[in-house]
């Protein structure tokens, strides 16, 4: 039998030269403490296909397999609404790509320095686009960076309710409500919806105000909200909240934050959002992570559930980072611990560091305004297919909702013909939100270029024509 | 001492490297965009007025900096055996095929006919899954193994508020020797925690077991074996007690590495299991993720897992919502999907007989290198009067090296770097011994490597014996040396970002 390349050990003398320093010509007895009725005997070898050991040929087979899908570089797409197609600069992707960040599990400050350096560099620039002074490491996505959140503010404040958007995209709620939900009469977090206003497609801050009261931990809300559209009164929202004595929680895209006021300005007390747009690949979702950064006060500090990296310094002077709070967390505390941490994105992280010092506050705010004007005019073009209309054709970021109400044909249908023609349609939001039947949540970003905003006009016209 | 082999000279790069945000220059750029003017699309209430305090960095300095700090990270560029993590070869084909457009470049909500290689590989994993366990379905969603753990709460929670019995079921039993996540995640879910402690034949008595049970009793959260090698040939009766009592049984599985192919969770009763496919199944760390912790469980629980999942629909592949009564979602989409497509390049690459093997070697190399650690002055073992081989793991004190030379784990960490050793795994909390240490030496070290890394503990415990104050100040070879001990709980002295920390702490 051949050595296994993955498998130093394997090659057969040295195998048997290892068992022979135990004394033994055979691994069976290395396996004595598991009762002979607890192991698996008829089914060895177990119904696995043939192991593919030669790289040539693996690779064809997963070559194979992968080439059935078609990605988002050979198609045109106009899908978002929480993982979104954005430029990943090259040295990105070379950095993310180096051995030494694939490979390292925990290390010490000293020996993993440079990945504990960048971390500290993932926190302060994202730090600086938010505003806000304490950043924790990442956790696994926006609707666990939301749901953290929630509770968190429930374990400040001492309340049981937390009021979010009712139309907030349906991955990150139905996340929230698992963790708003409890074993046990009493211990839940009650999760209430704050209406539309159908006039702005913003917050409706008449049915915030009739909902908030003594009883509400906090509000979360979103800038820009899932259905794209800015929150403009997002001071009004925080104020109204902290009236009622709940906090704010705004859940915000970063790459809007060059152009966009960062949570600070408007009083928000945590901020939470997605890190894959900075610099993270799509990756089928893969490209996930999610965010907690609030004011650095010891009340916010206390319940962070994340992991939190701190520059301090070495016994010579020198700078190093090491975990503040660690005895707050589940692996200092275990079920007395702050929600719990655990594996997470923090390769991603490394990824977010270096977009952030590529971009820089000019690259940050070029691509702020490229994304609004591109995502304006692609708006405005798609409203004047007949049939077509925009909800609300201005004050949005980079998503809006196309009707096709008037078109008199099935988005279904309308999405296959564009399938057909290499273009991925919009989400479809009639299977998501009630109410939104016949409409699409369409993203464009910097990666659409104007032939491919012609691109798919023409080709609506045709399709409903 | 004499049989060892020779220690490596190895010093760490030392690059002074600032921060990234003490690098900038007013003016400079690291990227373009075309320039068009959108202030008009803002509301004006919106706009941001005062520009992030961003650096200021070109291209390739941006470049050259993050290769610096990388340079500045061991990794496993040195060795590596922490135990629990089961550091193993992350076949570079499967990053390369990764980081290509037809898995980097996919969108979760496209419609399923243009995702029908992703599909498949996540079906296919499933499969390979389910033979290894036993088990009728998974769920690739959770993002880690403690996501995997709060699955398993939600699961919990929602069979037993389908059987009617959810005010009353509400005590999730572990040991003191689960993974803290088992715990945290479950009281996060809203359970209340029972924790069994350990007898001195490493495991807890079923007695325990049997005394901490009653009809409050929601689900049983072990694994085994636990970090200590160590098996609990009472599994069986376990989860038939368990299940007596009308409580689920999930089996944590993040120390499989050492059973592959021996034991199939199922089979012994299981409801539930989970894999960490950024472990045992050849996916990297990271440093920390994007990671997957495989959820699978038997056809009783399968209506409540959360969706989306795959079925195999004529031709190609189909996407199933979730069914009415699933938990709805733990993480958003399909989770990290692209490791899904790692580890079945993974279990592709190894067979049913690699994987095999593999455990076979895994066992077989702990146990060789138990010989040799135990024969090191200052190296104990837990549980010593235990008899037979360990498994792909053994809990080792240095108490005794403390007790003789005040010389501690901590401090044989970091003199173990000098020599280009990654830092090994103490023990979770609590610590039920002194100065625990938990090497895994897995199926991907050599020999030498083995060799290599017995040679530099024994070269440390010695110099900790001779020269105690040259552990104690260690490191000597990293870029930068051992932590002043500073107050990080301080609110005054923390500073998880640079404007943090000019504020408390000045430039």
């Amino acid at each position: 039998m051949r050595a296994h390349p993955y498998m130093p050990n394997s090659a057969p003398a040295l195998k048997a030269a290892i068992l022979a320093e135990l004394g033994l010509d055979d691994a069976e007895p290395l396996f004595g403490q598991i009762p002979e009725d607890h192991r698996l005997r008829e089914a060895l070898p177990l119904p696995l296909p043939p192991a593919i050991t030669s790289e040539v040929e693996l690779s064809r087979h997963l070559r194979g397999i992968l080439a059935k899908n078609r990605h988002c570089l050979d198609n045109i797409s106009f899908l978002g609404g929480g993982c979104w197609q954005h430029h990943v600069p090259a040295v990105v992707d070379e950095i993310v790509g180096r051995s030494e960040f694939l490979t390292p599990v925990w290390g010490t400050p000293s020996s993993d320095l440079g990945r504990n350096q960048a971390w500290f560099e993932f926190t302060s620039q994202l730090g600086a686009l938010l505003g806000m002074e304490m950043v924790g490491l990442p956790v696994y996505s926006w609707g666990c960076a939301a749901g953290h959140a929630i509770r968190m503010a429930a374990r400040i404040t001492g309340r049981g309710k937390v009021l979010v958007p009712a139309e907030m995209s349906p991955e990150r709620r139905m996340v929230v409500d698992n963790y708003c939900a409890a074993a046990g009469a009493g211990r839940a977090i009650e999760v209430v919806a704050i209406a539309t206003d159908s006039a702005t497609g913003r917050l409706d801050l008449g049915d915030l105000d009739a909902r908030l009261g003594a009883d509400v931990a906090a509000v979360y809300f979103e800038n820009p909200a899932y259905l794209g559209m800015i929150e403009s009164d997002a001071a009004a929202i925080v104020e109204a909240a902290h009236k009622a004595g709940a906090l704010a929680i705004v859940g915000v895209d970063p790459i809007s934050l060059g152009v966009l006021s960062p949570p600070s300005d408007y009083g928000a007390d945590i901020a939470v959002g997605s890190t894959q747009p900075l610099g993270v690949h799509m990756h089928g979702g893969g490209g996930l992570g999610g965010f907690i950064a609030s004011r650095d006060e010891a009340i916010y500090a206390h319940e962070y559930p994340t992991l939190l990296n701190s520059m301090t310094r070495t016994a010579a002077g020198e700078r190093v980072f090491a975990m503040s709070l660690m005895h707050q967390s589940s692996y200092g505390a275990r079920e007395e611990g702050k929600d719990w941490t655990g594996n997470s994105t923090y390769l991603w992280a490394i990824a977010n560091a270096a977009y952030m010092a590529l971009l820089g506050p000019l690259g940050f705010r070029e691509l702020g305004a490229l994304i609004l004007r591109r995502a304006h005019d692609a708006a405005r073009q798609i409203a004047s297919v007949p049939g077509i209309s925009v909800a609300h054709p201005s004050g949005f970021f980079k998503e809006f909702v196309v009707d096709f109400g008037g078109t008199g044909q099935s988005l279904d249908a309308i999405d296959e013909a564009l399938r057909v023609r290499g273009i991925f349609g919009g989400i479809d939001l009639g299977a998501r939100l009630p109410g939104r039947e016949h409409q699409a949540l369409y993203c464009v970003t910097e990666c659409h270029s104007p032939a491919d905003i012609d691109r798919l006009v023409t080709a609506l016209r045709e399709v409903c024509a | 001492m004499s049989n060892h082999p020779p220690l490596r000279r190895y010093h760490a790069p030392v690059w002074d490297e600032p921060l990234a945000m003490e690098m900038s220059v007013a003016g400079r750029r690291g990227q373009h965009y075309p320039i068009v003017d959108a202030d008009d699309l803002v509301p004006a209430a919106m706009r941001r007025q005062a520009p992030p305090e961003l650096p200021e960095i070109s291209e390739p300095d941006v470049l050259r900096h993050y290769l610096r700090l990388s340079q500045q990270t061991m990794g496993m560029m040195g060795i590596s055996l922490f135990g629990t993590c089961t550091m193993k070869y992350n076949p570079r084909l499967h990053e390369k095929l990764a980081a290509g457009p037809h898995v980097a470049e996919m969108h979760p909500e496209q419609h399923p006919d243009t995702m029908q290689g992703l599909l498949e590989c996540v079906w296919r994993l499933e499969d390979a899954l389910k033979a290894l366990s036993g088990m009728a379905r998974f769920s690739f969603q959770p993002a880690g193994g403690a996501d995997a753990a709060y699955t398993q709460a939600c699961i919990t929670r929602a069979y037993h508020a389908a059987h009617g019995d959810a005010d009353r079921r509400t005590q999730i039993v572990t040991s003191i020797q689960s993974h803290p996540c088992n715990p945290a995640t479950a009281a996060a879910a809203g359970f209340d925690i029972v924790t069994l402690p350990l007898e001195s034949n490493g495991y807890p008595s079923i007695q325990a077991l049997r005394a901490a049970l009653s009809d409050r009793t929601a689900a049983l959260f072990i694994n085994n074996p636990d970090d200590m090698g160590v098996y609990n040939p009472e599994i069986r009766d376990w989860v038939d007690a368990v299940h007596a009592a009308g409580g689920l049984c999930f089996y944590d599985h993040a120390n499989f590495n050492g059973v592959m192919g021996k034991i199939r969770a199922a089979d012994l009763g299981f409801d539930a299991c989970m894999f960490m496919l950024h472990k045992t199944f050849g996916v990297p760390k990271g440093g920390g993720g994007p990671a997957v912790g495989a959820y699978g469980c038997t056809e009783k629980l399968a209506p409540f897992l959360p969706g989306p999942l795959v079925a195999k629909d004529g031709n190609g592949f189909a996407v199933e919502p979730g069914a009415a009564s699933s938990i709805g979602r733990v993480r958003e989409y399909w989770g990290n999907i692209h490791q899904v497509m790692k580890a079945y390049g993974w279990v592709a690459a190894m067979g049913a007989e690699g994987i095999a093997e593999a455990s076979d070697i895994s066992v077989a190399l702990n146990n060789y290198m138990e010989k040799k650690l135990l024969a090191i002055r200052g190296v104990t073992r837990s549980h010593p009067d235990q008899p037979g081989w360990r498994l792909e793991m053994t809990r080792y004190s240095l108490g005794q090296l403390y007790e003789e030379t005040g010389v501690g784990g901590g401090d044989v960490q970091n003199r173990m770097a000098d020599f280009g050793i990654d830092a090994f795994w103490m023990a979770h909390e609590p610590w039920i011994f002194p100065h625990p240490f938990t090497p895994e030496a897995g199926e991907m070290w050599s020999r030498e490597d083995i060799d290599y890394w017995i040679a530099v503990l024994a070269h440390v415990c010695d110099e900790a014996y001779r020269d105690p104050d040259m552990v104690k100040s260690a490191p000597h070879n990293q870029a930068v040396g051992k932590l002043a001990g500073d107050d990080l709980d301080d609110p005054a002295v923390w500073a998880t970002t640079w404007a943090a920390w000019q504020r408390k702490h000045g430039g």
